[in-house]
């Protein structure tokens, strides 16, 4: 076991690896040039090219590559002289729009982007999951068929489209709530529940419908199965046959997907944020996309990634806790 | 055989009468089991046979309750020493389930949760119905998995289903079946999924375990070596009805109905050369949503010209008495089905005439 994590973790760094040169170059290629970006309209071709050099742009490809690699391990610093910028390891790059790290810029959306995840994780997991076994017992009755319904619904509607329409009823119309302002929970929790409540149901909304489908259809594949058929003819109480048999196996699966999808969500919900103008990881991606801020949108993707690959190892080696059968080798 | 209303009258300790399954789909009604009787006593061994579709595992399921009621109409009675278990409620059947009757399955990997250990599993069945504590249960256990032929089973029992061998799992569900000595066993294909010798050794082992608890045993096959070696009594289903019903001696050397005939000819047998090629049943079975007017085997019968009239064509044959405990459910007269009997399985027939 503990060599199979060994190997999992040496693909993991390599995975890793790979992706910060897909990702890099693919960002190359772009026909934007980011020393063009650093200054405004009266700018000489001088300023351009000394930018460029400050920024290790004039450099090959691979060299800066290399350069970024570097960066993210050990730190590195851009330009000479009496404009020098440190840029302290993780170092993911640096925003000329914006003068300052990419580490710390992902650093301060960060927090938004997590309470925002995990809320809606906890909504969705705790509703989507009780809803789909519910429907699952009752298979094929009008509640089956209602949940099924609902799910449909919940499924199709954008989540710009609840969001708005919540944001404009609960907050403009009535004035249940205040407008969204995020702080950070610590400093004034009030103020954060009523800001974050509406986008954790607008964005649970979505991920609740789906899991609502999985966990029905995932129960009723068990409950087909042939060891919940020996359960009862052990004369085991359904009670038991559902609790201990069927919800055991019938929703390993889900582990899978909750992990992956909150992995993802780690890395921004776009539109949820934009919606609420979330100080968070996807209102970052979302501006760094309109000003072409190359070096900040490489960042936020390897971080996402990142999540997304961690994400996985733990749950495959959940997996190997929860399932006796898998053996890790 | 007198239609008494107390159950239990004949004193059969397994009592079937007329049982009817249906499963109402969107298609139709399904009557997966219409109208089955028989009984069984204890120590003895009755075999259902037929091909899949048949309705034997739909009956056997009936028998244990292990179809839901609100989605099943089920009619009928099926008598247990003595207490009716259709008329019971769902409760009380629950109760009798895994203490007097038991049930195996085809195929043991996926009877058992993958994801608890043979103990664990055991010592649940154990627990359901008996008060006692879990290392009590335990030491039962390992005993019954010694008994059933388990190595080691003091180590074994804390094996996950999925490290046992096949034939090992089938034993562990037989040790879980005969954990509170159940006087009655259901064995659905118990060696379908297993290869040949180990099917031999379960088989053993079924009978070894039957003389020790006198057990009642219904196995269901669609084998009919198994049936050869192990049962005492024989059914033989079509499309949900009985079609035939005898001693094992009365199916295999006196039959008298075409498709038992048929289940017969296409057996393959190691005294028959090569060149020999089984003689399979043509066509396939019926729907068991839109069954044939009249005998449900007529579209698959070679032998229906010899029927007067459209008689298999309109009316459903009544089950006959032929001889002692042999009834069959077929229009031909009785000397025409003994003939055609003698003509298809003639060489059968002289050997096993001594």
């Amino acid at each position: 076991m503990s060599g199979y994590i060994v190997r999992r973790l040496i693909s993991m760094v390599l995975m890793l690896l790979l992706l910060t040169l897909v990702v890099f170059l693919l960002f190359n290629v772009l026909p934007t040039d980011p020393a063009r970006l650093t200054c405004g309209k009266s700018c000489t071709p001088a300023v351009i090219a000394a930018n460029r050099h400050n920024l290790g742009l004039d450099l090959p490809v691979w060299q800066q590559y290399w350069e970024y690699l570097k960066g993210i391990f050990v730190g590195r610093t851009y330009g000479s002289g009496t404009q020098t910028f440190t840029c302290d390891a993780p170092c993911l790059g640096y925003s000329f729009k914006r003068g300052e790290a990419v580490t710390t810029l992902i650093k301060e959306g960060f927090p938004a982007t997590f309470w925002l995840a995990t809320g809606a994780f906890i909504m969705w997991i705790s509703v989507g999951v009780s809803v789909g076994i519910y429907a699952a017992l009752r298979r094929g009755k009008w509640q089956d068929k209602t949940v099924m319904g609902i799910s449909l619904i919940g499924y199709s509607l954008p989540s710009f489209f609840i969001g708005l329409v919540l944001l404009f009823f609960v907050v403009l119309r009535w004035g249940v709530l205040p407008y969204p302002s995020y702080v950070s929970p610590f400093e004034n929790p009030i103020q954060f529940l009523q800001t974050m409540i509406l986008p954790w149901i607008v964005l649970a909304i979505l991920y609740a419908a789906f899991y609502m489908r999985l966990t029905r259809n995932q129960m009723l594949d068990t409950l087909g199965e042939d060891y919940i058929r020996t359960a009862r003819a052990k004369g085991l109480q359904e009670r038991v046959v559902i609790r201990k048999h069927a919800l055991r196996a019938g929703l390993t699966p889900i582990v899978t997907a909750a992990g992956l999808d909150l992995a993802g969500l780690l890395g921004g919900a776009i539109i949820t944020e934009s919606i609420f103008s979330l100080p968070g990881l996807g209102t970052l991606v979302v501006s760094s996309v309109n000003d072409a801020d190359l070096s900040l949108l490489v960042g936020i993707t390897l971080v996402t990634a990142t999540f997304i690959i961690v994400a996985n190892l733990i749950v495959d080696l959940l997996y190997a806790v929860i399932d006796p059968r898998v053996r890790l080798i | 055989m007198s239609t008494s209303t107390s159950g239990g009258a004949s004193g059969a300790f397994v009592d079937v009468r007329d049982l009817r399954v249906e499963f109402p789909t969107e298609d139709g009604l399904v009557r997966a089991v219409d109208g089955v009787s028989f009984t069984v006593e204890r120590g003895k061994t009755l075999a259902i046979v037929g091909e899949s579709g048949s309705g034997k595992s739909v009956t056997s399921q009936a028998i244990m309750g292990l179809h839901n009621r609100k989605t099943t109409n089920i009619a009928g009675q099926v008598i247990l020493d003595g207490q009716d278990l259709i008329a019971m409620s769902d409760e009380g059947v629950r109760k009798l389930r895994g203490q007097k009757m038991a049930m195996i399955f085809q195929d043991p990997l996926s009877s058992l949760h993958p994801f608890y250990t043979v103990g664990k599993q055991l010592v649940e069945a154990v627990r359901v119905h008996q008060d006692v504590s879990k290392d009590a249960a335990r030491t039962q256990s390992i005993e019954m998995l010694e008994r059933v032929g388990i190595p080691n089973p003091d180590r074994r029992i804390d094996d996950y289903p999925h490290q046992l061998s096949g034939g090992m799992r089938q034993r562990v569900m037989i040790a879980m079946a005969l954990l509170n000595s159940p006087s009655l066993l259901i064995a659905d294909e118990p060696t379908t999924a297993l290869d040949v010798t180990v099917q031999a050794q379960i088989l053993q082992l079924l009978q070894d375990l039957q003389r020790d608890f006198n057990t009642a045993i219904i196995i269901i096959t669609h084998d009919l070596g198994v049936v050869a070696d192990v049962a005492d009594e024989v059914v033989v289903m079509y499309g949900g009805r009985l079609v035939e019903h005898g001693s094992v001696n009365d199916i295999f050397h006196r039959p008298e109905m075409p498709y038992t005939l048929g289940l017969l000819a296409s057996m393959p047998r190691l005294d028959k050369g090569r060149a020999d090629r089984l003689d399979p049943i043509p066509g396939l079975p019926p729907s068991l949503i839109r069954l044939p007017a009249g005998c449900v085997f007529r579209p698959r019968c070679t032998f229906h010209d010899r029927v007067p009239g459209s008689l298999c064509d309109t009316v459903r044959p009544d089950l006959v008495t032929t001889g002692p405990g042999h009834e069959v459910r077929c229009h031909l007269p009785g000397e025409e089905r003994r003939a055609i009997a003698a003509e298809r399985l003639g060489a059968r027939f002289e050997e096993s005439a001594s």
